[in-house]
């Protein structure tokens, strides 16, 4: 019987949970890597047994840790990410020009089809790109040579690429978002990017035609359609039916159009989750109450998922890299939360049970399908 | 022979058990001192795994909550080419790199 291996990325440690095809009864392994932050760890779909995980501290910097045996062993590889050619500025919070300054990874994404090749996004915001299975790291420059990129300013979580998504349709073509500068498109493998921001509004952004400055937080894709994408941003959830050319909000009857993450359904591309949070004031869900929102067209009608969630006292966020569903027969999906909690729906959302309660802090989640 | 104490994660990350030495000759009448930046180069050369976790691999700087201590001295802001004290340089005490208190 098929199963799922959830990988799990927390402030102190990374965590390796286990199940059959049932999702019932979990394994827990872990921590890796304990006490350090672990923003980040996705397997290859080309090699279900290669893991890279981004791994750091404020004290020690940034570790790239790759595992060729589902997570059992690690190795630490390559962790030099160095700026293509002389860095320059963008703006800092001041509107001053600032030097571009390696901070960490926040995103690894492994190719759909070559195991040793992997993407990462860092901070201050850059993408990098391994052919050696995470031994050498190159940027590729393109995007933060943009013409826009001197005027790239962070958000409160820093300026960070946090979203890399691989078109598997469409040769060469991936998207990347960076808070605040928005979300960005390649046709080319990475060479070249343009920002993809037409439609998004902003609250401060007196331009409705802003080329950059959106909070992008979140973008997903069916792989059997990649032209339409969905958004979760700093407020407001959209969706582009043209790769990214065009922008509608989808926000609908959403409680709050606040979050982070969005993901969608493995078998159903108008099936669409989000996780409302009261504000960027109030980092937790509205009334106290975890609910994940589901659209089962794609958008602007929404239902609330509550079965086995907490419908009260609950102050807990998540995250914009803490979701992910599965792709068995009956779709699994799963999140993680800052209060520790890792749950998983076995039917699509409809009803909800803990992995576990109490791990730190959780900063990812990403869901493999093992035969 | 040169000691150094590291932090627990980064003796976990090179998987030691307790003190790095390291086979650095001690400074003679007529020889070049023993440096901070020698100590270093040396520990990343043994444990490559350690590079840019002490110090910034591009520019060399300590990382701002890493610290250098020797014989009751922070050399925490000393540049590379500081002697280090000839107790250390004869291995008879460690250089402790630390991982700074913060946080709250």
């Amino acid at each position: 019987m098929s199963g799922v291996r959830v990988l799990v990325g927390t402030r102190k440690g990374a965590f390796v949970l286990t199940s059959d095809g049932k999702r019932e009864k979990w394994e827990i392994a872990g921590p890796h890597f304990p006490g350090w932050e672990i923003y980040h760890l996705k397997g290859s779909p080309a090699d279900q047994d290669r893991l890279y995980a981004s791994q750091s501290t404020g004290w020690f910097g940034q570790l790239i840790q790759r595992s060729d045996d589902g997570g059992q062993s690690w190795q630490p590889v390559g962790k030099e990410f160095n700026y293509d050619g002389v860095p320059g500025t963008h703006q800092w919070y001041d509107g001053t020009p600032h030097p571009w300054e390696f901070a960490r990874v926040w995103h690894l994404e492994p190719s759909l089809s070559d195991p040793d090749t992997v993407y990462a996004g860092v901070e201050d915001a850059a993408l990098f790109r391994s052919v050696d299975g995470g031994q050498h790291w190159q940027e590729l420059s393109g995007l933060r040579g943009h013409d826009s990129g001197s005027r790239w300013q962070p958000g409160a979580g820093g300026m960070c690429l946090h979203t890399i998504v691989l078109d598997p349709v469409h040769s060469g073509r991936m998207f990347a978002a960076i808070s605040a500068a928005g979300a960005f498109r390649s046709d080319d493998s990475g060479v070249t990017w343009r920002p993809i921001n037409h439609g998004l509004q902003s609250e401060g952004i007196p331009d409705p035609e802003a080329e950059v400055g959106h909070c992008v937080h979140r973008i997903a894709m069916h792989p059997a359609r990649p032209d339409v994408l969905f958004m979760q941003k700093h407020w407001d959830v959209l969706r582009s039916d043209d790769a990214g050319e065009n922008w509608h909000e989808v926000s609908g009857n959403l409680p709050s159009d606040f979050g982070f993450p969005i993901s969608v359904h493995a078998h159903e591309p108008d099936t669409v989750y989000v996780v409302p949070i009261t504000s960027d004031s109030y980092h937790y869900p509205p009334e106290g109450k975890l609910r994940v929102y589901r659209s089962r067209t794609g958008g602007d009608e929404w239902e609330p998922l509550t079965v086995g969630l907490p419908q009260e006292h609950c102050y807990v966020n998540v995250l914009r890299d803490a979701m992910d569903v599965d792709a068995l027969d009956e779709c699994g999906v799963y999140f993680g939360t800052t209060g520790g909690q890792v749950y998983a729906s076995a039917d699509g959302g409809d009803s909800w049970a803990a992995i576990v309660h109490d791990l730190p802090a959780v900063l990812s989640v990403e869901v493999q399908t093992v035969p | 022979m040169i000691r150094v104490a590291l932090p627990a994660h980064l003796r976990t990350l090179a998987g030691l058990s307790g003190e790095v030495e390291l086979d650095i000759t001690a400074a003679g009448p007529d020889e070049p001192d023993v440096t901070l930046g020698m100590v270093l180069d040396a520990l990343e050369a043994g444990h490559p795994v350690l590079r840019g976790t002490i110090r910034d691999q591009a520019t060399g700087r300590r990382r701002a909550f890493v610290r250098f201590f020797a014989c009751q001295q922070d050399l925490s802001h000393e540049p590379p080419d500081t002697p280090l004290p000839r107790a250390v340089a004869t291995g008879s005490e460690p250089l402790l790199v630390v991982g700074a208190m913060a946080g709250g």
